[in-house]
């Protein structure tokens, strides 16, 4: 965990769960593993809240625990998982590829589950229905069977999974799989088995629930408020009790990687050939594994067969765009053999790795301008150049050159290799080899990223604080004139409820909502480039080559 | 060789290295600015129905994430004036959404106590009650064995004299652990507060002893 990243952890936090859970996730975040005690001590907490905040982040999945970790009967320790708070700012896009996939009934089930951490089927579906009604003109309603198809459909493309059963059985019996040798800052014990390692992961339950979502009947309700009483009001079993759903999002990133290939496909050749790899994808999104350097080999018959009818690609054409894709030096399709009229493979990490280069080189190409994205792109094609060879190939002037390559060096975007002839490192017998490395040039860039979402947050949190009084004051009037629209009051004092925000205020509260939005915008946009170089840097763990 | 090695401060020929006279970089002073010109300005953000939808829903998820109970509030501040109907809502909130975590996923220490106390029990368990009879008496004893005690010290300045000093340093320390003992039977009973500055004495001069070791 770097600074930049706990710093927007406790952002993110601060946003979504209050400023106590904030103050304790980034001690987490900091610390290590901890135990109850030790937190509330730390953090100077009264120990009912930090153990509210806990119960908030284990709900989230943003904090983990294991108990007996030092011997057994020693204190559960609890830790903070970094990569899940950052999930947190891909919520809307979660969203939104959910309704993309499975309309608004996806949208809905997966944003209960986004905000409520995890909830068992019935629970879920039940609140669906609910909101779905809500929204549906008056006499209409929406049955929970038909929700409860969609979860089911969820589960089976993988985008929900169940949450892992609790540990504390396992725990007991072997404490010493914990491996007490392990590093504290990494306790992977028996509590960090991958939800995939049981077998029922991806098992719908049987569940008894019959019934049309209810319209609630005092519509000023809070959507939440009615959702829990009613929680609270049917106590009735419905066979699910205990088994809780999350959402699963590597199968998402997965979605989104794939997506980024196809686009890219688009982008660089056509939209024929991005549907040929789309199909590709598809053909192999359940055969392949998650972690797999490229897809399953489909022979080029099989490709044939599955693509739609719709798209009306002839087999020679096929066969040529696959040639084509083949020969591409993006790599994103590679030949894996002749038989069945060829096998063809997408090289899902080598895409990945391509997509992030083409990042970086972009990043460089906006920032320091497309000359010196040139040399950046000359020294990545050809890895060690001496200044006197960059100079002649890229054909910039000397002098321009070396003040773009010294840019580049001191923003650590090139780095700088000193080969000596002697080993006394004496200048004149040494070669300066200018170089860029893929990998360590990512990383850095995500840190930016980061920092920059940080930066974004803090900014939109000044920007309202600063016109507290009049978003207060927006707000206490819209609610006036909704409550007065209800009770069916004259247009007269409807304008002059209106009237008492001023047009400067007005103004001001427009140019706030604009700066906001963009600022909210440029989150989404930045957590783009963040998702992509994440999934390379993660691809290179997995393939170690 | 002199004429040409003049005024440069290196051993080589720079021209060597491709840096002339004139086109080596400035040197840089001081930090960078916080907030430098940008050269080039940034690309604006993508637009369309995806992006717009996109942040309709970070704004709502935002909004709606405030609003559940999983959010918790700092206590109080006070330091800002409350208005009466601010109160209301949050009241109003605060009993409307009440969450209640399935405790099976959850570690058991984290459920929040209900008031019933456990009934403390007695840091030690003594099978013997002393009757006070008994326990004036050992203070007694204490007292006298403590007045020995009082020139011992002042004996065991000689190296020769100071074993038979510690070894009664010794005693008197396990009486006293005897004493505590009984002290915490004892905390009720008057006559322990009679002869608690006697003990006292007793002890202070106990660490005497144990000084001169």
């Amino acid at each position: 965990m770097t600074a930049q990243e706990i710093r927007l952890c406790g952002l993110l936090l601060r946003e979504h769960f209050g400023e106590v859970v904030e103050k304790v996730g980034k001690h987490l975040l900091g610390g290590g593993a901890q135990t109850l005690r030790g937190i509330a001590h730390e953090t100077g907490l009264p120990l009912d809240l930090v153990k509210k905040t806990l119960c908030v982040l284990v709900q989230h999945g943003a904090c983990s625990f294991t108990a007996g970790r030092k011997g057994p009967g020693s204190p559960a320790e609890y830790w903070a998982c970094c990569d899940r708070i950052l999930r947190i700012l891909r919520y809307p896009r979660y969203i939104y590829t959910a309704k993309t996939l499975y309309g608004d009934t996806g949208e809905l089930l997966t944003e209960e589950l986004l905000q409520r951490g995890h909830m068992t089927m019935s629970g879920l579906v039940k609140t669906v229905a609910d909101r779905l009604t809500q929204n549906m003109e008056e006499g209409h309603s929406v049955d929970y069977s038909e929700v409860s198809s969609t979860f089911s459909k969820f589960v089976e493309t993988r985008f929900l999974q169940r949450c892992p059963p609790p540990v504390r059985a396992a725990q007991t019996g072997g404490g010493a799989q914990a491996a007490p040798g392990a590093a504290p800052a990494a306790p992977t014990g028996a509590a960090m088995l991958a939800p995939e390692s049981f077998p029922d992961c991806y098992e719908v339950p049987r569940v008894t629930l019959v019934g049309r979502g209810k319209r609630q009947l005092a519509p000023e309700d809070g959507e939440e408020q009615r959702s829990a009483k009613r929680a609270k009001m049917d106590p009735e079993t419905h066979g699910d009790e205990g088994i809780y759903w999350q959402v699963n999002f590597e199968r998402f990133h997965q979605h989104f990687r794939d997506q980024a290939i196809i686009s890219a496909v688009a982008n660089k050749l056509d939209q024929t050939s991005s549907e040929i790899v789309r199909t590709i994808l598809r053909m192999s999104e359940v055969t392949t594994s998650p972690a797999a350097t490229c897809t399953k080999p489909l022979s080029a018959n099989e490709i044939f067969r599955s693509l739609p009818a719709s798209y009306n690609i002839s087999r020679p054409t096929l066969d040529q765009y696959l040639t084509l894709l083949a020969d591409d030096p993006m790599e994103f399709v590679g030949k894996a053999g002749e038989s069945g009229g060829g096998m063809f493979v997408v090289n899902l990490h080598r895409a990945l790795a391509n997509l992030a280069r083409a990042t970086l080189e972009s990043i460089v190409q906006e920032r320091f301008g497309s000359r010196s994205a040139r040399i950046f792109r000359l020294l990545l094609r050809k890895r060690h150049l001496e200044q006197k060879q960059v100079e002649d190939f890229a054909m910039i002037p000397a002098k321009e050159a070396k003040d773009m390559l010294y840019t580049l060096l001191s923003q650590n975007l090139v780095q700088l290799q000193e080969i000596p002839k002697t080993p006394d490192f004496a200048p004149s017998r040494t070669f300066y080899l200018y170089t860029v490395n893929q990998l360590p040039t990512a990383r850095m860039l995500l840190q930016n990223c980061y920092k920059t979402v940080a930066n974004l947050i803090e900014r939109r949190l000044f920007e309202s604080k600063e016109s507290k009084r009049l978003l207060e004051k927006s707000q206490r009037i819209e609610a006036i004139l909704a409550s007065l629209q209800a009770s069916g009051a004259e247009p007269e004092q409807l304008t002059e409820v209106e009237e008492m925000i001023t047009a400067p205020e007005k103004q001001q509260l427009d140019v706030l909502r604009l700066h906001v939005n963009k600022l909210d915008s440029a989150e989404n946009q930045v957590d783009e480039t963040i998702f992509l170089l994440e999934s390379y840097i993660s691809s290179t763990a997995a393939a170690p080559t | 060789m002199a004429g040409k090695g003049r005024g440069v401060a290196f051993t080589f020929n720079i021209e060597a290295l491709g840096i002339g006279r004139g086109s080596m970089p400035e040197a840089r002073v001081g930090p960078s600015p916080l907030f430098p010109t940008i050269e080039f300005k940034p690309v604006p953000l993508k637009a369309g129905e995806d992006e717009d939808y996109m942040l309709a829903l970070k704004q709502e998820m935002r909004g709606t994430m405030q609003r559940l109970p999983h959010n918790i509030k700092t206590p109080t501040n006070k330091a800002e004036v409350e208005k009466y109907t601010e109160r209301y809502l949050k009241l109003k909130q605060i009993e409307d959404e009440d969450w209640t975590p399935d405790w099976n996923l959850f570690p058991k220490e984290l459920m929040p106590q209900t008031k019933k106390r456990q009934v403390k029990k007695g840091t030690k368990k003594k099978t013997v009650k002393i009757s006070p009879k008994d326990a004036t008496e050992v203070l007694n004893k204490l007292d006298e064995l403590a007045k020995t005690d009082d020139g011992n010290p002042e004996k065991s300045d000689d190296e020769t004299e100071k074993k038979p000093g510690n070894e009664d340093g010794e005693e008197i320390e396990e009486e006293e652990y005897e004493e505590e003992d009984i002290e915490e039977e004892n905390d009720y009973i008057e006559s322990y507060f009679d002869n608690g500055e006697d003990f006292d004495a007793g002890s202070d001069d106990n660490m005497d002893g144990e000084a001169t070791y």
